[in-house]
């Protein structure tokens, strides 16, 4: 299976727009969303059926025995993520407890265990098309691991699938970095604005890191074409693939509310997307 | 007064809210706990930039002293020590720098290094004392940034408006901890509508009191507002669609020191949050 991943760097930029249309123009037979805190591929996609769900337990969370605990503060003192707070009896705060066990195992009374921690929700569309997805619980710090197991269950349930398309989250940070691991190529989708360039470079260099093939498209490209231009010069200078220029397009606005992808009606959008879509797939198919 | 400005969703329009809401105070600080993301410094330009690196702590084994007894092997939730070939291997990327192995070790084989993960930037612009986190590429987790961000911080007493990061995860919910207001920014999609109703959970479960600011309005439907309608939440202020606002945020211009009419807005809008901040504070004290 030939894995293409769209990210962004900056939020907003048009990534899950882009991998909508991917999906209709490939007619995908595997897509995942991998932007696992805040995920809106599946409001774009009509006609889903009921996902199975699945628990996501993510690292376990230290919890304190009030009748055991005699207040000596060594967990305190040795909790390097500030997660134990006292008021003054002790308590673990679960946001901040990252699960490495240092308090369970230092506590002189046996007062600290470590217990599973519920974080999430897996999804799956199984039948034909396969969609993986899932949605991280409020406040919880284990995106990267969740990420890991949405790419799991898509190549599992469609081992078949010639090509998967997956739809990546904001950032550079652990989440991103889980969903690039293992994929064929990376699309990044820019916004010529300074904000979007600096975003742009951040995650051009973070790709870079793992060696996989990276290309890029601007959205919205006539919002700024002097931006546009410094961009296209960028991927020059640091030979990366430069796929095409995407326009701002008030009707893009308009199908997204009504559930629809921008190359399923007749916008200037929609057009410019299916000419990256092609020189994307060439890519894809040829190189990797 | 801490006020944190947040979105579910990226490209809402958090930065543009934060940076003109610090441009338009009388004194303000304004910190960025996007480190993965950071773009306030690129409309503050701050000058006379003081930078301190973040270090996480990272374990080195002293091979003479290792028996391969495999404690901190055992130990280590993240699986970021083997013991492969009669050698202890340390895994630095997926370390999380919790000290176990080093404190367990039964040979005192262990010591820390320290390894920087990014840094932040400390300047100023005009009325804004500006603090930047930055995360170097390939970091995972920026979490110890954001909380020496709060640590340089934690004196100020004007304005601190804090720019979160998107989504609804951890380095969020550590960026709105200390907040006294948590200001909701969101965009007129159903992508804005949804992940809206993410962050306004998160600010409903820490207690955090909290509005909304609708921007890029246009004429038609506004499925963000009708969330906001239906459940009964703070509407501060509607920013339309604006080629102006978007030209000058486009190209890293502070809306607020350009012209009146956005001062003023960003102004009426800051005042509305002092009021609400009193108002909190006068009924939950």
């Amino acid at each position: 299976m030939k894995q293409l991943l769209i990210l962004s760097g900056k939020g907003g930029t048009g990534k899950t727009t882009v991998a909508g249309a991917f999906i209709k123009l490939a007619k995908a037979k595997a897509y995942a969303d991998c932007d696992v805190d805040a995920p809106n591929l599946h409001l774009i996609m009509r006609d889903l059926k009921e996902p199975v769900r699945k628990d996501f337990y993510g690292m376990d969370k230290a919890v304190i025995d009030q009748d055991r605990c005699t207040a000596c503060g060594l967990c305190q003192e040795h909790c390097r993520f500030h997660a134990i707070d006292h008021d003054p009896l002790y308590h673990v705060n679960p946001y901040a407890c990252e699960g490495c066990g240092v308090c369970e195992r230092l506590c002189p009374e046996g007062a600290i265990t470590l217990q599973s921690d519920l974080a999430g929700e897996l999804m799956l569309y199984s039948g034909e098309p396969v969609f993986s997805t899932a949605e991280l619980k409020m406040g919880s710090g284990t995106s990267g691991l969740l990420v890991t197991e949405v790419k799991k269950q898509l190549t599992h349930e469609a081992k078949d699938a010639e090509m998967a398309i997956i739809d990546g989250s904001p950032g550079i940070g652990c989440p991103v970095i889980a969903s690039i691991s293992g994929v064929d190529m990376t699309l990044v989708v820019a916004e010529p604005s300074i904000s979007g360039i600096s975003d742009m470079k951040r995650i051009l260099e973070t790709a870079k890191k793992s060696n996989v093939e990276t290309a890029l498209c601007v959205n919205k490209y006539d919002t700024n074409l002097k931006n546009t231009k410094s961009i296209e010069d960028f991927c020059q200078d640091h030979q990366i693939h430069f796929l095409g220029k995407i326009p701002y397009d008030p009707e893009a606005v308009k199908a997204i509310n009504n559930v629809q992808s921008i190359v399923e009606v007749n916008c200037p959008s929609g057009a410019a997307v299916k000419k990256v879509f092609e020189r994307t797939i060439k890519i894809l198919l040829n190189e990797s | 007064m801490k006020i944190a400005v947040l979105s579910g969703k990226g490209g809402a329009g958090k930065t543009l809210v934060s940076v003109n809401l610090a441009a338009a105070a009388k004194e303000a600080t304004y910190m960025d706990c996007d480190v993965e993301e950071p773009n306030g410094h690129l409309f503050f330009k701050p000058g006379k930039v003081h930078t301190e690196f973040v270090y996480n702590k990272i374990p080195v084994v002293d091979e003479q002293r290792c028996t391969g007894c495999r404690t901190c092997v055992d130990f280590c939730k993240f699986n970021a020590l083997a013991y492969i070939n009669g050698k202890l291997r340390i895994f630095e990327e997926i370390c999380h720098s919790c000290g176990g192995c080093q404190l367990f070790c039964p040979e005192d084989a262990l010591w820390e290094k320290n390894k920087a993960i990014g840094k932040i930037e400390t300047g100023v612009s005009e009325n804004v004392q500006v603090l930047t986190g930055v995360l170097n590429t390939g970091e995972a987790s920026g979490i110890p940034i954001i909380n020496r961000l709060f640590e340089a911080g934690q004196n100020t007493q004007n304005h601190t408006i804090i720019d979160c990061p998107p989504g609804s995860a951890c380095s969020v919910m550590e960026s709105i901890e200390d907040a006294d207001y948590c200001v909701l920014v969101a965009e007129p999609t159903l992508f804005g509508a949804h992940n809206l109703k993410m962050v306004h959970e998160l600010v409903t479960l820490f207690k955090k009191p909290h509005g909304v600011v609708l921007n890029k309005c246009v004429e038609g439907d506004n499925p963000s507002e009708e969330f906001c309608v239906n459940h009964n939440i703070r509407i501060l202020e509607k920013i339309p669609y604006d080629t102006e606002l978007g030209t000058l945020n486009s190209n890293a211009f502070i809306a607020v020191r350009e012209q009146t009419a956005y001062r003023q807005l960003f102004s009426s809008l800051l005042q509305k949050i002092d009021k609400e901040v009193a108002y909190e504070t006068t009924t939950h004290p």
